[in-house]
This record gives C-alpha cells, structure tokens and sequence, in this order.
C-alpha cells in the first residue's frame, strides 16, 4: 500500500453506476472545458479556410436571402434596418440549428468513449452546444460590426442581449440534450428534426418582420409568438438593433400571451432533462 | 462457491497482501441481464404501427449472483470463455452498465477505461490526446500537461508527439495509450487484455510497469484469455462461467478449470468406419476416467483408449495394434493386444472390444492414433491400417518441449567448492 495514500481512499464506497454527471463536478467540468476547446480548435486549424467556413455560411445565406426578399419580394425592402436585422437573425438562427442538428448523432458519435468508459454522457452533447458558442462569439463579432457600420447606434439595451443569448443557450443545450439521447433508441429522430428545424426557422421573425410593415394579420403574429424562439428574436431585434420596434409583449398582445411559449420553453427544458438523466445510465447497453 | 484462500501459485512473482488487508472492491449478488429484442423497434414509425411489440424480447441473464472481494494491493485476474460474463462484469465495476441487482463498493480511484485507446481523437495530436485522456481518467488539464513529456517519453513516442493520431500505427497508439493509463494515478485498474502489446522490448516495459504497480500496493483487476498471462501476474483469479464464478482462488487451479472448460465438451465420436470383406473396424475413441466420450484431454489425467471390431466372418482370433504419433509424425508409443486362443474361434457378427487404460504423460499438443487390425493368429500380414484413426488434444496449462513428461522428482543443492 502506497504510504501517501491519503485515508479517505480506502474506504469503500458504492458504485452506482453511469449516470448524466457522473465523476464529480469538476472533472465533468474539465472535461467539457477540454473537449469543447479542443473540437473548437480542430475546426478552426484543421481547414484551410478554418474558421472562415464556418462565418461564409451564414453570410452566403444573408446574401441570398437579402436579394430575394429587397428585390424579388420586397418584405423587406421598406424597412432601413432589414439587412443587419435579416444577419444577426439568420447567424443566431443558424447557430441554434446548427447546433441541435449537430447534438442529434453527438452521443451515437462518441460510441466507444461511451461503451468503453466511464464517462459522464452529459458532457457530449453539451460539448457541441458549447462548441457551437465559442463559435457564434466569433460570429457575432462579425455582426456587430456590419451593424455599427450600418449606422446602428449603441445604446443601453445592448447590455440585455446577453440574457436573450442566455435564453437561446439553456432552449439549445435542452433540445440537444433530448435528442442525442432520444437518437439512440429511435434512429429517424435525425430526419425527424432536420425537417422540424426547417418548420422553426419560418416559425421564428428571421426572414419577416412582425409589428409594422410586416403581417396585416395580427392572429397569426399572436400564433407565431407561441414558438419559444419568437419572442427571443424580437426582443433581440428591440434591444440591439431598433429601439422603437415592436416588443415581444406587444407582439403577442399583453403579457398572458407570452404564457404558452414561456410554458412550452421551461416544458422543453424539463422534459431535456429528465429524459437525458433517465436514459444515461443505459445508453451503453442500447448502442 | 468455493472460495479459497489466497496462495501464490509457484509462478507469481509476489507475495499477495496479507489476509485482513483492506478491501478495494467488494461485490455482492450482482445481477445483470439483458433484453435482447426478438424484433428490434428502431424507429418511432415501427413503435407507433405497432405499440407493444417492443415485449418481444427474451432476457439474456449475462450475471446470476456474483459476489467476491478483492484486497488492497491484489492482482486479480478474470478469466471464462466468450460469452460467460467477464465483459459484463468489468463493464459494471467501470460504471459503463448498471446493474440491476447488488451492489458493488469500491475504495479509491478508479481509471475509468477498460479498454486501451479509448477516446483517442484521431484528428488530434499526441499531446492534446494525452491531455483529453489524461481529463477523462479525472486529472486535471494542468496536472496531465506537467506529466506530458514523461508520457510521451514512457511510449517512446518523442519524435512523434506532434502527429496527428491517424497517422500512427497500431502499435504506436497501444504504447501511448498504455502510457497514458500508467500515468493516471488510479488506485483501482480494470484491464482487458492488453498485456500482449508492442514488441518484445516494450513488452518487457509493460511488465515492469505491472510489477511496479503491484509493488506500490495498487489493485489491478485483469480479464484476459491469457492463462500463462494469469499465472504470471495475479496473486488469484477467477472463472466466470454462464454468469456464474466457477472457481475462484489459486491462479493455476482457475487456469486448469479454465483450459478443462474451453476444450472439454466436444462430441467425441467414432469417426473411422473402415475395414475389409473379413473385418470392420466399428470406432476408436477416447473416455476419460468418468467413462465419458472426450476428444480433449488434460495432461496428467487418465485417459482409456478404446476400440470396436466386428467381424464379418468365422475367425480364429483378431490382433489389434495401435500406434501413437504427435503432430509432427513422431511416433510416441505402440501397444497392441489379442483376443485369447482360449475363447475360441470367433463368431460372424460378434464385436470385439478393447480398452486400453494409458497414463497421460503427452505433453500439451495434438495426436494422432492410427490402427491396424491383424487376423489371428495368423501373423503374416496388417489385414487393414486406419491412418489417423482418432486425433486429439491434450491440453494443460504448462507448455513445454518435448513429447512425453516422464515421472521426474529434481533435487537441487548449493554446494561449496570443495576445498
């Protein structure tokens, strides 16, 4: 026996088997730190381009967007600030897609680490939402100054966008944490959710407007603002962009009617989370 | 269950801890089981046509009870076929699979891989791989850092450390993965067969590592299919068999268990049918001392070689005659035998029988049993010669040169020059 072997290992303690955080809080946070860095900095060394892939996407899709709806359809061709809002919509979109897209297949992916490891399974999929946010700083960097270039003036409210960023991180790492775990069991989950993020990205104010210059029918902009992503966006569009646009409150008209998203985002979040630390400690068996 | 106390087979290298040293792992009637789906629902399209057919399932029962300790300090090794259960059983102590039943206590650290390589990125480099699987097994990201060089130094992977890991050989990644588990700190170890890799020399390196291991009183837990390997390194082992320890003590009495398991149980049949228009030779086969059929035998245990012939016609006698070859031809042994003038002729359609009780000195290795039939006692001609009448096995734990262990005792003394 090691002499410096402090005391407390040697008493024997319960195994209980794999679980969501397994192994202590702070390896877990190791862990995810590491994998996270390392995956981030993979991407960004490992191409030619690097880091440019993953900024030319979502600028490809802002021109193209932006051609058809200034010139062919014209929504947004009234309004001065249409172009910045369309970018940083379609960049905290594409990040929100991207990421839950990417979380589907993430603990299927790292089979052997989980199969042949003690490892904590939460740590998968939050790694990629946490890649995915390393990324978007990137990003928004990029954005903000398209955005001051655009003549936007800074002001007070963009010391709230964090929390709207907040907001969109927890209703990403919930709906990642429920599919990667949901993918293990039932395999077209995958075909399942590419086409329901397609249904949210025109579900969510990104392309259009709401309030003025946007839908003559108020029912449907009410109806739009029972997806949990809605309201984030509009708020993002008030604080960051134009002052003096409609809030997410008037939007759904008074704030009873922010209830259903509000219910369904904590509903999702529960619902990631229970099922995650309900299905974890099987994940090895079921691959 | 047969627990036996804990002795150094002749072959362990140490001494085991003492009895009354601290436990390190402790099990109690572990149950696990498995539902192994008779028509699988893989997609949410098959669940919703038919709701309940995910109850086609049978239960696979992987562990049935299965209780044991290990000492502080103990080397362990785990043994049984394909099948029996070890896999199962390691991937519970590693907390990869929960159990359904018992429970399992444990004391200290625990590295956390039961196989080596896992969780190798092979898009990154060496060093960041080291750091990530350095973090896995609990160090932190700064610890694992200061051991870099001497992990890479250890692998004799110097040159090399800045190589992405697809670029590397199997060897390669065995010896850094290996070097990786070493630097880890643990205070528990499960390990699956990993003993047999890289070359000779750093072979050599990883048995040092083991013996330094046991020597700084950490506990080792191997599942191997080894049995020299377990002989070796474990201070006591354990079959596991159908989900259930068959043994459990001594490595080497585990290791005869084993060997007896792995090749026993063939259909030993009669596989000659051969003979002229006089006689047929009905069947060559081999009993062991139960009186059961084996194509397997273990060295050192009594085997009874038999053989069948029927005669087809009147005939004053038969000499059998049967000669003993290895593998390589050489011939080993010859005996024969002859049925007595005084039971008289011999009738069309009567069997004779012949047993021939032999002491198995064979050493481990195949045979061969070729046969020739004589009529009697007319001697002048093989009236047939079965070429490879019967083969088989003798199997035990110790290999070694030669043909036959011949009855030996060895006295050895040290003596002073003479003067």
């Amino acid at each position: 026996m090691s002499a410096e072997a402090p005391a407390a290992t040697t008493e024997l303690r319960e195994v209980r088997g794999p679980s969501a955080l397994g192994g202590g809080p702070r390896r877990f946070f190791d862990l995810l730190l590491l994998m996270s860095v390392t995956e981030f900095k993979r991407v960004y060394f490992g191409t030619v381009l690097g880091y440019l892939w993953s900024l030319i996407r979502p600028l490809m899709l802002f021109g193209v967007l932006l051609f058809v709806f200034t010139k062919i359809f014209r929504v947004g061709a009234d309004l001065p600030y249409y172009p910045v809002l369309l970018l940083l919509g379609i960049v905290l979109f594409t990040f929100f897609q991207e990421t839950t897209v990417n979380s589907v297949t993430s603990v299927v992916g790292q089979e052997g680490v989980v199969r042949k490891t003690q490892f904590p399974r939460l740590v998968i999929p939050l790694a990629t939402v946490l890649t995915s946010v390393f990324n978007l700083g990137l990003n928004l960097i990029v954005v903000f100054v398209f955005i001051l270039a655009w003549g936007v003036d800074p002001t007070w409210t963009w010391l709230l966008f964090p929390f709207a960023l907040l907001l969109l991180f927890v209703f990403t790492a919930a709906v990642s944490m429920a599919l990667s775990v949901l993918y293990v069991r039932f395999r077209d989950v995958a075909i399942i959710w590419a086409v329901m993020a397609q249904v949210l990205f025109y579900a969510t104010p990104v392309l259009y407007p709401l309030g003025p210059g946007g839908f003559e029918d108020k029912t449907l902009e009410r109806l739009l603002m029972i997806n949990p992503l809605a309201p984030i966006f509009q708020q993002v569009r008030v604080w960051v962009i134009e002052p003096d646009a409609q809030t997410a409150v008037e939007t759904a008209g008074g704030w009873i009617w922010l209830l259903p998203a509000a219910t369904i985002f904590v509903a999702v979040c529960a619902f990631g989370v229970w099922i995650f630390r309900r299905d974890a400690p099987r994940i090895a068996e079921e691959l | 269950m047969p627990v036996e106390d804990a002795t150094t087979s002749p072959s362990s290298a140490e001494r085991p801890p003492a009895t009354g040293a601290p436990l390190a792992i402790q099990v109690e009637g572990l149950h696990k089981s498995f539902r192994i789906p008779t028509h699988r629902v893989d997609s949410l399209k098959e669940r919703a046509v038919r709701p309940f057919s995910s109850r086609d399932y049978r239960e696979l029962h992987a562990l049935n009870g299965v209780s044991f300790e290990v000492s502080k300090g103990e080397f362990f090794g785990i043994v049984g076929r394909n099948g029996s259960g070890k896999s199962t059983l390691l991937k519970l102590l590693a907390s990869i699979y929960r159990a359904d039943r018992g429970t399992i206590r444990m004391a200290g650290r625990l590295a956390p891989f039961i196989e080596l390589g896992v969780g190798f990125n092979h898009d990154l480099t060496a060093r960041e791989n080291v750091v990530l699987n350095g973090v896995m097994m609990g160090l932190t990201p700064k610890e694992m850092r200061q051991r870099l060089d001497s992990v890479i130094e250890f692998a004799e992977l110097g040159d090399f450390a800045e190589l992405k890991l697809k670029n590397y050989s199997s060897g390669m990644l065995v010896r850094l993965a290996f070097s990786v588990m070493m630097e880890a700190d643990a205070d528990v170890l499960l390990i699956d067969e990993v003993l047999a890799v890289g070359d000779a020399s750093f072979q050599q390196k990883c048995a040092d590592a083991f013996h330094q291991m046991k020597a700084e009183g950490k506990t080792i837990v191997l599942v191997t299919h080894e049995m020299s390997t377990v002989e070796a390194y474990c201070h006591r082992a354990m079959l596991i068999g159908d989900g259930r320890i068959q043994r459990i003590g001594d490595p080497g009495e585990v290791g005869r268990d084993y060997l007896r398991l792995n090749f026993e149980g063939g259909d030993a049949s009669a596989k000659v049918t051969s003979g002229t228009d006089d006689l047929r030779l009905l069947g060559v086969w081999l009993e062991d001392s139960s009186g059961k059929r084996v194509t397997n035998v273990e060295s050192g245990e009594e085997i009874l070689l038999r053989a069948e012939v029927e005669l087809l016609h009147e005939s004053p006698g038969v000499q059998i005659g049967f000669t003993l070859t290895n593998e390589d031809g050489v011939g080993v042994f010859q005996f024969g035998t002859s049925t007595e003038e005084a039971d008289g002729p011999i009738q069309a359609g009567q069997r004779v029988a012949v047993g021939v009780r032999v002491e198995n000195l064979l050493t481990p290795g195949r045979y061969f049993v070729h046969c020739g039939v004589k009529r009697h006692p007319d001697p002048r001609a093989v009236v047939f010669h079965v070429e490879r009448a019967l083969d088989f096995l003798v199997f035990g734990a110790h290999a070694s040169q030669g043909v036959v262990t011949l009855p030996h005792t060895i006295e050895t003394s040290i003596e002073e020059p003479g003067g």
